[in-house]
């Protein structure tokens, strides 16, 4: 019964990755021009060479700050723990 | 703890570590790069301090509670530049033609230069510290707990 479902729910993301890969837009033509937009204006908006660095502190900045919130709380998270454990031993 | 030989190279290489991550950390608006791909670096080089050395003498002169004080450090950097340039929104580039990292490069390619980027350099350095802080502490806690784990067998 398991293996059943197991092969069940395996074929059909199987069938939806290949559904996907067959529907997807061609390589190099994008379905936007947000890149393109990216690309000219970077360097007078932002004076930035990079446009990677660019759209994480920039453009989409507001993403970056989750990311490091993340990292905050992680590394609380972790040194919290494992404090507690050596005080806990000694 | 490793041998002589281990301990006088990591001593050695420890600067070539930390000063590549530094140029990553601030070339971050003009090369490849950036603050967390920086602070790894940074955080790599500390790992390598902890193989060679030990955990607990690295932890007597780095103190996770020092690298805290980094990471915070890092945070508000970076959240008072966002806030900075409430003005206009929230994470505008307020910097940009001011006399402080405001130059405006040439559209193109060209060979890039260190006064330009308007907040992205500073904001660089504020995660870098972020990065390199956090992943440095959670290295050092981690290892010391595996030691103490040890002696207890």
């Amino acid at each position: 019964m398991r293996k059943i479902a197991i092969a069940v729910s395996l074929s059909i993301f199987i069938g939806f990755l290949i559904a996907t890969a067959f529907l997807i837009h061609p390589f190099g033509y994008p379905p936007s021009e947000m890149d393109d937009y990216i690309i000219e204006n970077t360097q007078s908006e932002t004076g930035a060479n990079n446009a990677v660095t660019a759209v994480i502190f920039d453009y989409r900045g507001f993403d970056t700050l989750g990311e490091a919130t993340i990292l905050f709380t992680a590394v609380t998270g972790v040194v919290m723990l494992f404090r507690a454990k050596k005080k806990r031993e000694k | 703890m490793m041998s002589k030989i281990v301990r006088t190279m990591a001593s050695f290489l420890i600067l070539f570590v930390l000063i590549y991550g530094l140029y990553i950390i601030m070339h971050g608006h003009s090369t490849p790069g950036g603050g967390f791909q920086g602070g790894a670096v940074v955080a790599s080089g500390v790992a390598l301090l902890i193989v060679a050395f030990g955990s607990h003498s690295i932890h007597r002169s780095l103190l996770e509670r020092r690298l805290s004080i980094l990471i915070s450090i890092g945070l508000l950097i970076f959240i008072g530049l966002a806030f900075g340039g409430m003005a206009k929104t929230f994470f505008y580039n307020f910097l940009v033609g001011s006399p402080i990292f405001g130059h405006i490069p040439p559209s193109g390619p060209n060979p890039g230069e260190m006064s330009s980027g308007g907040v992205i350099p500073i904001m660089d350095i504020g995660v870098g510290l972020n990065v390199a802080g956090g992943l440095s502490a959670i290295l050092l806690v981690m290892a010391l707990a595996t030691t103490v784990m040890e002696v207890e067998e």
